[in-house]
């Protein structure tokens, strides 16, 4: 067999790139310890590296770029988890991973480790471009146009310490897919890139602008139609170019390219990104080479499929109910694609210890899988299983503690780290979903109900991306203690929609009982094959509103 | 109404721990800290706290409201209780943890730990 | 305010004497030097200033897009980019349309709030000088422009792209 590339992989001027950048920043900390730099100097330097200063300590971000990692880059997390951290990590919304705990004086050690496997911390804060998110079923899902992880990783190279757009008015977050399914959130971006066929049956890619959450949500709009795959950075540069020239800076939560792109209307925004387009295609300098786009695309090789047979193996008990809601179809007979779910029933969303990861990683080795991938759901994937490998895969789950089946049910419920971690917090979201998730641990229970995305954040900025979750909860302080909004309705996918409040928030103690009540109002009045948010999208909000304040369900319902 | 007491908190630079003022010095635990009646106290230790910024030893030094009585003392605001003790959801993480004995598990926090000073 | 000159081949930095002397609205023109002078000034006083000095830059505010002096940049020794705080990026771009789209080989002087560690974004957007702090070190200049040498992604400096130099090993 083949060996599959699977994954990009550094050539001798990535690797020098990400070097010169870990001994600058390791200069920086020095010059912050010697008291050359200021703490307002270093700030944005700092963040500019991932590393924010938390609720109890530093907390360093690191980019999974696309949520594409491998066996060896797993270890390598595994064990800067052990070695500077407190044996564990953080998988993020955005694909990253964050570590809690490192010393600011091992910060540089450890993107010094971090590049030996091909990692960094580059631009995952500060006003930049961040970290390009995927599909994390990319190149694996059955029915996708194309892997879009290699254009993901030319929009990593072109946006890295980018001269002109690493000021901009506000972070800039970039996700791409290549499927009619929308597994990215790709609506809720401030630009996404999806890639679509034309009529005549040509790839291209078809760019949205403008969609976001936090204080002000919006669903984003399509800014290009279908951009021709050589010109994709030179639309690229158009968008940032009209954003940073024009994005507001006279107000934080005005700055992101939302607010610009809603207040200039999608006539202006194309006429303004179009003109400049024009301009930026007359040079040439930023076209892509079919040829470029073939080097990087080979990379992203799938492994060579062998030809297997397409039947599942025999199931029952706990492995019957884990191919049921963690199996996802695959594009090759006689593959599947696996979630591996890290909300365990009463867990920490989106925490691996470092013993998890390393026996994953060797997992990964034992049954051949080159790599592994961060969902932005807070699970890892592995997206190429054998169909006939999958007992083994679930066995060897179970016994690490991660074969809990109910990827997309109630209990695999997004939460950002909250008030447990977060500098920025005005509630805890973790005890919250734990809460929840306990209430809702049985199995029948939780298939009855069907899929329902539950997300939480711990504050406004909607890093639990709660107005997108078919059940959101948005964590609020009033005077020093913990209150939470339920909003309703909102999804991440293809039918992107941002949920609605329902009104006064709840208490600590009385949020947990207010979603099951309106889990069971939805459960009377759902009709067969309804979904949570089908039911909800068309009897709308006011008989879940009556029923989670306490009041029955009205008849006339 | 009496004017609320207050603590001083910051980090250190090196590492981020969470420090508290006690009498021109920093300490560790919420419990060993400095508890001030009178705001003019507090914001004293609030400027003199800015010498430790100037010698890049702590960051971001502010006040905290707190209620001392016979039982202890009581940050007013979640914030600052979950500051004072570590994650609400991780016992074994942050300041509530406990101290690990030589024969302690190393498995979860085995990197090493620069107990012996506090700035 | 002292003033760093760029050596672009040599990517380092030295301090020179100001050509210039920035001429508040309302002041009168120096005898000697160069004059500097704000966008609406410029805009008001143009003939008379062509006219009868050999030597003047137009500073702009962080908002004034150089595009309005796209006619008459043959004629301006320098352009003046204000950083009002160095958290807004807009000089970025402005400099490097003067330099990529309008072909302005004058001088690029960066002036106001930015740290050093955005002196290798300036330098690639095409800044080629710095009105810096009484306490600057050319030390620090030079370590800044130095510490990465690679890039990405073409900008107004010339500089070949990690994709050039893949092409040509
Ligand atoms: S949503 Fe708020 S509380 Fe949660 S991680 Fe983001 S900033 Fe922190």
């Amino acid at each position: 067999m083949r060996t599959a590339r699977a994954m990009y992989r550094y050539d001798e001027f990535d690797a020098r790139f990400v070097a010169q950048r870990v001994e600058q920043f390791r200069g920086q900390v020095a010059r912050r310890l010697s008291g050359e730099l200021s703490e307002d100097q270093f700030k944005p330097l700092r963040l500019m590296n991932g590393l924010y200063l938390q609720l109890h300590a530093y907390m360093l971000r690191v980019a999974v770029p696309y949520g594409t990692l491998s066996a060896r880059q797993l270890r390598k997390l595994a064990h800067i988890a052990r070695r500077y951290d407190k044996g564990y990590g953080h998988f993020t919304t955005r694909q990253n991973i964050q570590f809690n705990w490192p010393r600011l004086v091992d910060v540089p050690d450890i993107l010094a480790e971090l590049a030996t496997v091909e990692m960094h911390a580059i631009q995952t804060s500060g006003n930049c471009i961040r970290n390009v998110t995927a599909d994390h079923f990319a190149g694996a899902a059955a029915g996708e146009i194309e892997d879009p992880r290699p254009l993901a990783e030319i929009v990593r190279q072109w946006s890295s310490l980018h001269p002109e757009f690493s000021f901009l008015p506000r972070k800039f977050k970039i996700a791409v897919s290549g499927a009619p399914n929308d597994r990215a959130a790709l609506k809720f971006h401030d630009l996404a890139i999806e890639i679509v066929r034309d009529g005549d049956g040509r790839s291209g890619y078809r760019v949205f602008v403008g969609g976001g959450m936090g204080r002000t949500p919006y669903i984003g709009y399509v800014v290009g139609e279908f951009v021709e795959k050589p010109d994709i950075l030179a639309f690229l540069e158009a968008v940032m170019r009209v954003y940073n020239e024009q994005g507001r800076r006279d107000n934080l939560y005005k700055a992101r390219i939302k607010i610009l792109a809603n207040a200039l209307g999608q006539d202006e925004m194309r006429r303004q990104v179009m003109l400049e387009f024009e301009e930026i295609k007359k040079t040439g300098t930023l076209a892509l080479p079919p040829e470029e786009l073939a080097r990087i695309q080979a990379y992203f090789a799938p492994p060579e499929f062998e030809a297997l047979s397409d039947e599942m193996p025999r199931a029952e008990g706990d492995f019957a109910d884990w191919l049921k809601t963690n199996i996802a179809e695959h594009r090759a007979a006689g593959y599947a694609i696996a979630t591996i779910s890290l909300k365990p029933i009463g867990g920490v969303p989106g925490d691996a210890s470092a013993e998890q990861m390393e026996a994953l990683a060797d997992l990964m080795d034992e049954l051949g899988l080159a790599e592994i991938r961060v969902s932005h759901e807070q699970n890892l994937v592995l997206p190429h299983v054998r169909k006939k490998d999958l007992p083994r895969l679930h066995a060897r789950l179970a016994a690490l503690g991660l074969a809990t089946p109910n990827a997309g049910l109630v209990t695999d419920i997004i939460a950002c780290p909250g008030l447990d971690y977060c500098d920025l917090a005005n509630a805890r979201s973790i005890p919250i979903a734990q809460t929840i998730s306990e209430r809702f641990a049985d199995l029948d229970r939780q298939h009855h109900i069907g899929e329902l995305k539950i997300k939480i954040s711990g504050c406004i900025n909607a890093c639990g991306h709660h107005h997108a979750g078919h059940i959101g909860i948005l964590g609020v302080d009033k005077k020093g203690v913990e209150f939470y909004q339920l909003q309703l309705g909102g999804s991440g996918a293809e039918d992107a929609s941002i949920g609605e409040i329902l009104g006064p928030g709840f208490g600590r103690n009385e949020i947990a009982d207010a979603v099951e009540r309106v889990i069971g109002a939805y459960l009377e009045l759902r009709r067969d094959g309804e979904r949570f948010l089908d039911t909800y999208r068309r009897v709308g909000i006011v008989p879940f509103k009556n029923v989670a304040y306490g009041e029955e369900l009205h008849a006339a319902y | 109404m009496a004017a609320p007491q207050q603590m001083l908190t910051a980090n250190r630079l090196k590492d981020g721990a969470v420090l508290y003022w006690r009498g021109g010095d920093w300490v560790e635990s919420l419990t060993a800290g400095e508890v001030f009646d009178e705001p003019a106290a507090a914001d004293a230790a609030l400027a003199a706290a800015q010498d430790f910024v100037g010698r890049n030893l702590v960051v971001t030094p502010y006040l905290f409201e707190v209620r001392e009585d016979i039982c202890g003392i009581h940050p007013l605001k979640e914030r600052e209780i979950i500051r004072a003790a570590g994650p609400s959801v991780r016992a074994d993480l942050g300041k509530q943890a406990p101290r690990r004995s030589p024969a302690g598990n190393p498995k979860s926090d085995d990197r090493k730990e620069d107990r012996d000073y506090v700035i | 305010m002292p003033l760093i000159r760029l050596d672009t081949g040599a990517r380092s930095g030295a301090f020179v004497e100001d050509r210039f002397f920035f001429v508040p609205d309302g002041k009168a023109y120096p005898e000697e030097k160069g004059a500097i002078v704000t966008l609406a000034r410029f805009q008001g006083e143009k003939d008379n200033l062509l006219a009868h000095r050999a030597l003047i830059g137009v500073r702009l505010a962080a908002g004034d897009n150089p595009a309005v002096l796209k006619n008459d940049l043959p004629r301006l020794a320098a352009v003046v980019l204000e950083f009002p705080k160095f958290r807004d990026g807009r000089p970025f771009s402005w400099a490097r349309m003067l330099r990529t789209r309008y072909d302005y080989r004058g001088e690029i002087r960066a002036s106001g709030d930015f740290l050093p560690d955005q002196l290798f974004f300036m330098v690639r957007t095409g800044f080629d000088s710095f009105e810096v702090r009484q306490d600057f070190s050319l030390v620090d200049f030079d370590r800044a422009l130095n510490e990465v040498s690679l890039a990405y992604q073409p900008s107004a400096d010339g500089r070949k792209t990690i994709r050039e130099l893949r092409a040509a090993r």
